[in-house]
């Protein structure tokens, strides 16, 4: 297993020890708002463990993944806020 | 899209200490047993790094007990459907899953209480054990102010543990008067594990202010938290912070039950002394059917995988040490019971659901979930009602609305195949009652 992965957030090279979220990461990446809500509020994670869906952002242009629940992967792809 | 069909004796869903504990035991006695969870670790929220870095004993014996027991782990495996009696449909990364199973044990836990107040959906308000769960998979919080607020034992567990990883905690702020923890705190010399661990953490606390009797009214901040006002109910003041990680004690996850037909009772799946549900050959076990913790959970667990393993003696034995826990989730309960000004700290215009942004005001006026949601799209989101319908149940006494497939969004694909098994399913986010 590799030790680290490497990803980017929003364009920005990363890299973070394996086993860390993607939710996580975005965190290390220095981002706060994760999504906009329906009325265009900043949202972030509140429940960690992928039942609030407020973590959701975009990975390799699919959208809606929970952040959360998904482990960084070598040559991902994030995007926050869409 | 792959899809792949799997069939065992038994299945367990859920890999927290009931699951587990439910899958070894009835592996051990012979027999299919596949175990699922929707994380890629296996522990459950309780014991979630567990598996990876071992730091409770118990834990890693149990995971290792598991590992050796010859069940199958199949994570990253969400359960969305059950189009048929015996049938399971599961999402995964790599498609959807079938299995077929003889007998199911539920052991799906709980989620924490999110209740609303001003200010609560701003970047950086978190649940307690949603922080130490993300903490635990690389969120930085070293040299954060954290103020853990909130009620239930979790607080100073989760506390604790943030500071190891280097947050500083202005204050736990616990809802519960001071006078029923301490009836509380009295009662524990009948527990010796959990006085020993409470005294150990108090020991490791020195330094963080703990205050019972204290919530919080509001959160503000630009695009994120930046401080928190609290109030004893009389007086209010200000604590600046980074994250403010608040949450109300816990609620079990009990769509996937309702979803099978398994009778409740005040919120919880009823179940006989071998954990049977009302279907047959559904067990339940843990949170689900009584909010009493992990080790009632590994008693619980391990009662319904010896029952469907056939070995109803070897249960039997363990029914003294299951009663002893419940008393335990009895007086947790009566400890941390939340106080009523909890229920006029949303505003009229403080959001209630998060997914569609729907105001208090928007439902106050509604007979019910099912009420507000034609009225108002409440709970009509991609949680499904989970979050704002724990809070209505709490803010109007709201029960719980009627349960669909999938139980939660899933890819349209997962969708597509599931309807080869005749049952129409709704549509994504948009569960049309």
């Amino acid at each position: 297993m590799p030790e680290r992965v490497e990803l980017s957030v929003n364009g920005r090279a990363l890299s973070v020890p394996w086993g860390t979220t993607v939710a996580a990461a975005v965190a290390l990446a220095g981002e706060t708002r994760f999504r906009r809500s329906v009325h265009g509020d900043a949202r972030g994670p509140l429940c960690g463990m992928g039942i609030c869906f407020e973590c959701r952002l975009t990975i390799n242009d699919e959208p809606h993944a929970r952040s959360c629940l998904i482990l960084c992967a070598d040559g991902m792809e994030v995007r926050t806020d869409e | 899209m792959n899809s792949a069909r799997l069939s065992f004796d038994l299945v367990v869903v859920g890999a927290g200490p009931g699951g587990l504990a439910a899958a070894s035991v009835a592996a051990e006695r012979g027999g299919s047993v596949a175990l699922l969870d929707n994380s890629p670790w296996l522990g459950g929220q309780i014991w979630r790094g567990e598996q990876a870095r071992p730091a409770v004993p118990r834990a890693r014996q149990w995971i290792e007990r598991f590992l050796a027991s010859g069940a199958r782990a199949v994570m990253q495996a969400s359960v969305f459907a059950s189009p048929d009696r015996g049938v399971l449909l599961a999402e995964t990364p790599a498609g959807r899953l079938t299995v077929r199973f003889k007998q199911l044990i539920l052991a799906t836990g709980a989620r924490e209480l999110f209740l609303p107040f001003p200010g609560w959906t701003l970047p950086g308000v978190v649940g307690p054990g949603g922080l130490e769960a993300m903490v635990k998979a690389g969120w930085p919080v070293a040299g954060r102010r954290v103020v853990v607020a909130g009620s239930g034992p979790l607080l100073v567990a989760v506390a604790d543990g943030l500071r190891r990883y280097g947050a500083r905690i202005p204050l736990i702020a616990e809802q519960a008067p001071q006078v029923r923890l301490a009836r509380f705190a009295t009662g524990l010399w009948r527990y010796p594990e959990k006085l020993s661990q409470a005294v150990a953490m108090k020991a490791r606390l020195l330094g963080i202010p703990y205050r019972a009797g204290i919530w919080p009214r509001r959160a503000e901040g630009r695009e994120r938290v930046e401080r928190v006002v609290l109030t004893d109910g009389k007086r209010s003041w200000t604590v600046e912070c980074d994250l403010l990680a608040c949450g109300w004690n816990l609620v079990p996850n009990t769509e996937l039950p309702r979803l099978l037909g398994c009778a409740l009772a005040g919120g919880f799946v009823r179940v006989d002394e071998f954990q049977r549900s009302s279907v047959a050959g559904v067990f339940c076990v843990g949170e689900l059917t009584a909010i009493a913790g992990g080790d009632a959970a590994l008693v619980q667990g391990q009662i319904a995988g010896l029952s469907a393993a056939g070995a109803a003696g070897a249960a039997r034995e363990l029914f003294a040490e299951r009663w002893r826990w419940h008393r335990f989730g009895a007086a947790l309960t009566r400890a941390f019971a939340l106080r009523p000004e909890l229920r006029a700290l949303a505003g009229r215009e403080t959001v209630v659901c998060r997914c569609e942004d729907v105001s208090r005001e928007a439902v106050e006026r509604c007979r019910d979930a099912r009420e507000a949601k034609l009225h108002s799209r409440c709970g009509m989101g991609p949680c499904q009602g989970r979050i704002c319908g724990a809070a209505t149940q709490f803010l109007f006494g709201w029960e719980s609305d009627s349960i669909r497939p999938p139980v939660f969004p899933v890819r349209v694909e997962s969708l597509l195949t599931a309807s080869e098994h005749s049952k129409p399913v709704s549509n994504l986010s948009d569960p049309t009652p």
